[in-house]
């Protein structure tokens, strides 16, 4: 406890006192300079297309009347929609599976790298990691001839030796096998996240542990876990991100198994297929204007449980 | 943590049952300097490394293979008429070298992107962090926020109004909304925060030296090691685009390689049984040439990625 304690307000209390010791209003007009550029920059390419959704949203394109305002009709019949919610609840399941267990992978493979018991610890690490380099295109269309039937060494294998081997852009499997790309290309990147945590973590700590006589798993538990929550806060929110625009491994397993994932198998591909395919501009954005909403209100109750549970 | 009282002996026998496929090698007496390795761990890390390289190794077999040899040869092991030199000449040469502006596009692309993004982020994160102005912490939150804003939400709106100004395209279209990085913003600021002593700065105000001036001769030097991380984050990021150029280029000539290879991936899906064409050897090949030099730059940069996470990961 006492470690912990010192570890997570050491931060604060240093940062407390520099702050208000900060400058005055000698060089007030520096600071809204130093940061114009960049919220120039922002209020176009965020604040602008995102003012220009909700616009967008609450038009309709008629065949008699042309483009009329039709209010929120856009977002009830979205909320009606079921190939919307069939997309969006395909990604919550995706992420209720594959979040969690990419995050202990992660988390585990952290704690091994730090426990400093491995053999040729530093190949681990980058071996782990390179994934994170490989764009999640090239991910997908290697894991896609991986996975198939005709000349995935997988398929090969269980021909030559008789073996089942599931077919795993089935229906069934594809989820599964979607999942098996995201952990691939993701765990390294949030491994080195969680890695990067625990080098921060003074060693006089495990030190004073050890001379009360903990084990590594005790030091694991009590003073590396707790170090890690705001690096795991920070992979947790970064997930939650990711999962819910699920787009490009979809989008491009769609190439070699078009019977499975149609163009509403996840929310993100259905909002492309309806604007740039469907031409239906205003209930696109609504859809995505929809999506971010759900995304933002996910993140928070995340982030809020999570931090609940810290006071608790 | 619930359990955070001072650690007792009787509390091992439970913990060390729950470490299910962990080291066994937690015993009490082990000090830290006198370390020993473990060899199951070790194993089952290298069987996770496996897992991890397969893909990449198959990557680099299939390449030297020709799309017939893909089919009729064990993907993991190479063809007995193995043609990398042959594959890589066709890679570059099919369609006018078309690959070769994909590669060229995406360099073009990702640094303009990585240096802009950088750079601003330094500049606001700085004065996020070193100045007091009216307003700064409504701007500062709303920039956060914004970090929870799916990207790929505001990619349809920004193709309408880009299709509007005429910059749909053009290479305008990727590099601007790459150029906006509030995780950047947000690490730099907490980067410079620490980075930046305030006491050098009033030393250098006493000096006479003007504000730019201090960002540009002291500041900016401090700030490096965040903004390579930075630069490093948004170079992997524009360089992994794919949904931004799908929607805003169609003009195979400004594709980057992201999106180029999935349009000869599906020309290989679609001509795929016929004999006539090598497309999926292009594809592989193709693949293992685009990620080589971001591979290769990542192990070179690989510790300033260490850092630049563990500031991010830490102070929150």
């Amino acid at each position: 406890m006492t470690a912990t304690t010192a570890a997570s307000t050491e931060d604060p209390r240093r940062a407390g006192p520099k702050r208000r010791r900060l400058g005055g209003p000698r060089h007030g007009a520096a600071g809204p300079l130093f940061v114009a550029p960049f919220m120039v920059l922002f209020l176009l390419m965020f604040l602008t297309p995102l003012g220009y959704a909700a616009y967008l949203s609450l038009f309709q394109e008629r065949l008699i009347g042309g483009t009329t305002f039709v209010g929120l009709d856009n977002y009830v019949a979205a909320l009606k929609d079921p190939l919307l919610a069939e997309g969006v609840l395909r990604v919550a399941a995706f992420f209720v599976i594959q979040v969690p267990l990419m995050l202990l992978l992660a988390l585990l493979f952290a704690l091994a790298l730090d426990s400093g018991l491995l053999r040729l610890a530093r190949v681990i690490r980058l071996g782990i990691f390179v994934p994170y380099a490989v764009p999640s295109v090239v991910a997908t269309l290697m894991w896609g001839y991986l996975y198939g039937p005709d000349f995935g060494p997988f398929a090969q294998l269980g021909e030559k030796f008789g073996l089942p081997v599931p077919h795993f852009l089935s229906d069934g499997w594809m989820l599964s096998s979607l999942a098996n790309v995201v952990t691939w290309e993701f765990v390294g990147y949030n491994m080195i996240i969680l890695y990067a945590a625990l080098r921060t973590v003074p060693k006089e700590l495990y030190e004073a542990a050890a001379m009360d006589g903990a084990g590594a798993w005790r030091i694991a538990r009590s003073i590396k876990l707790p170090a890690l929550r705001p690096a795991l806060m920070l992979t947790l929110l970064f997930s939650v991100i990711g999962s819910f625009q699920l787009f490009n491994e979809p989008k491009l397993l769609q190439d070699i198994a078009p019977d499975v994932i149609d163009s509403s198998y996840t929310a993100n591909l259905y909002a492309y297929s309806l604007a740039f395919t469907g031409q239906q501009v205003n209930y696109a954005a609504a859809v995505s204007f929809l999506l971010g909403l759900v995304i933002v209100i996910f993140s928070y109750v995340v982030l809020f449980t999570a931090n609940r549970r810290r006071t608790s | 943590m619930t359990t955070t009282s001072p650690p007792a002996a009787s509390s091992r026998a439970p913990l060390s049952s729950t470490a299910s496929g962990a080291p066994r090698t937690a015993h009490r007496r082990r000090r830290r300097p006198a370390r020993r390795h473990s060899t199951p761990l070790t194993i089952v890390m290298l069987a996770v490394l496996a897992y991890f390289l397969l893909p990449l190794f198959w990557l680099a077999v299939a390449s030297t293979k020709s799309t017939e040899d893909l089919f009729t040869s064990f993907g993991l092991w190479f063809s007995h008429a193995p043609q990398l030199l042959e594959n890589i000449r066709e890679t570059v040469t099919h369609d006018d070298g078309v690959f070769l502006h994909w590669l060229l596009n995406t360099v073009l692309y990702s640094v303009g992107s990585a240096l802009g993004a950088a750079l601003l982020a330094a500049c606001a994160g700085y004065g996020f962090a070193k100045y007091r102005f009216r307003g700064d912490n409504a701007a500062f939150s709303l920039v956060l926020g914004a970090i929870m804003i799916p990207t790929t939400a505001l990619a349809i709106p920004t193709y309408l109004l880009f299709a509007k100004v005429d910059l749909v395209n053009t290479p305008w279209a990727i590099v601007l909304p790459s150029l906006v990085s509030p995780f950047g913003l947000y690490l730099m600021r907490i980067y410079a925060q620490d980075a930046v002593p305030d006491s050098l700065l009033e030393a250098a105000r006493i000096d006479g030296a003007g504000e730019l001036r201090i960002f540009c001769t002291i500041a900016l030097r401090l700030l490096a090691p965040g903004l390579v991380t930075v630069v490093l984050f948004t170079l992997v990021a524009t360089w992994n685009n794919y949904f931004l150029p799908l929607i805003m280029l169609n003009d195979p000539r400004l594709y980057p390689v992201t999106v180029g290879l999935s349009s000869w991936a599906s020309q290989a899906v679609g001509g795929g049984s016929g004999a006539n064409s090598n497309m999926l050897a292009l594809v592989t090949t193709g693949s293992l040439l685009s990620i080589i030099p971001l591979v290769i730059a990542f192990l070179l940069l690989q510790r300033y990625w260490q850092s630049g996470l563990a500031t991010g990961g830490v102070k929150q």
